[in-house]
């Protein structure tokens, strides 16, 4: 099943590739802030860039395109979102929990407190 | 005319999410320690999930989506199953 880009109209066209840039341009901001952040706890918070609004433009844009080329209403991109905004809270938890724990176990200096901890 | 938007926004938007992929390889082998590897390799999958659905915006078919669909699944699995594997020395026990 192939879609011409010719079908759409070109102020649509223009919201296509405005959503496109979008999600690909946060995506790369993501990645280069994944590769400069100096400490584990600050780098987890990168990726998340490009899996909340990176997904969620190029999806619409997906979304739109196909419905507008196919002349009927295809909104099944809308699984991929939900499934990404859904599971990627879960492995970030499950990340972060076993990097504590390995940093507390080997008592490196730089670890969260606990809640209700003094400093020693 | 509205060929050549889109086909110009998807050849820019696939020259940024390779220039990520790099980056994120870069981290992913140089990284100080294993949670930076397995953080990496997660945000590895989204993207190249992300490429592949630009790829299908830009030949107009409705294969690709599938495809993205199973890669998104999988490094959800992949990714869980190490991040346990660094808790508790077992995925399953």
């Amino acid at each position: 099943m192939t879609y011409s880009a010719a079908d759409t109209p070109v102020w649509l066209a223009l919201f296509i590739a405005f959503f496109i840039l979008v999600g690909a341009g946060l995506a790369l901001i993501g990645a280069i802030g994944f590769a400069r952040l100096p400490t584990f706890y600050e780098r987890i918070h990168a990726p998340t860039l490009s899996t909340s609004w990176g997904t969620g433009g190029i999806m619409t844009a997906s979304i739109l395109f196909f419905s507008v080329a196919g002349g009927r209403l295809i909104v099944h991109e809308v699984l991929i979102g939900v499934f990404i905004t859904v599971t990627t809270p879960v492995t970030l938890m499950l990340l972060a929990r076993a990097a504590l724990y390995r940093d507390r176990f080997e008592k490196n200096p730089d670890v969260p407190l606990r809640s209700g901890q003094v400093e020693p | 005319m509205s060929t050549i938007i889109i086909l110009t926004a998807v050849s820019l938007a696939q020259l940024m999410l390779t220039i990520a992929i790099a980056i994120l390889s870069v981290r992913m082998f140089y990284g100080p320690r294993a949670q930076d590897r397995i953080l990496g390799l997660d945000a590895l999958y989204v993207n190249s999930m992300l490429l592949l659905s630009v790829f299908g915006i830009g030949t107009g078919k409705t294969v690709y989506f599938e495809a993205s669909l199973v890669i998104a699944l999988l490094g959800f699995v992949g990714s869980v199953s190490m991040a346990k594997f660094l808790m508790r020395g077992e995925v399953i026990e």
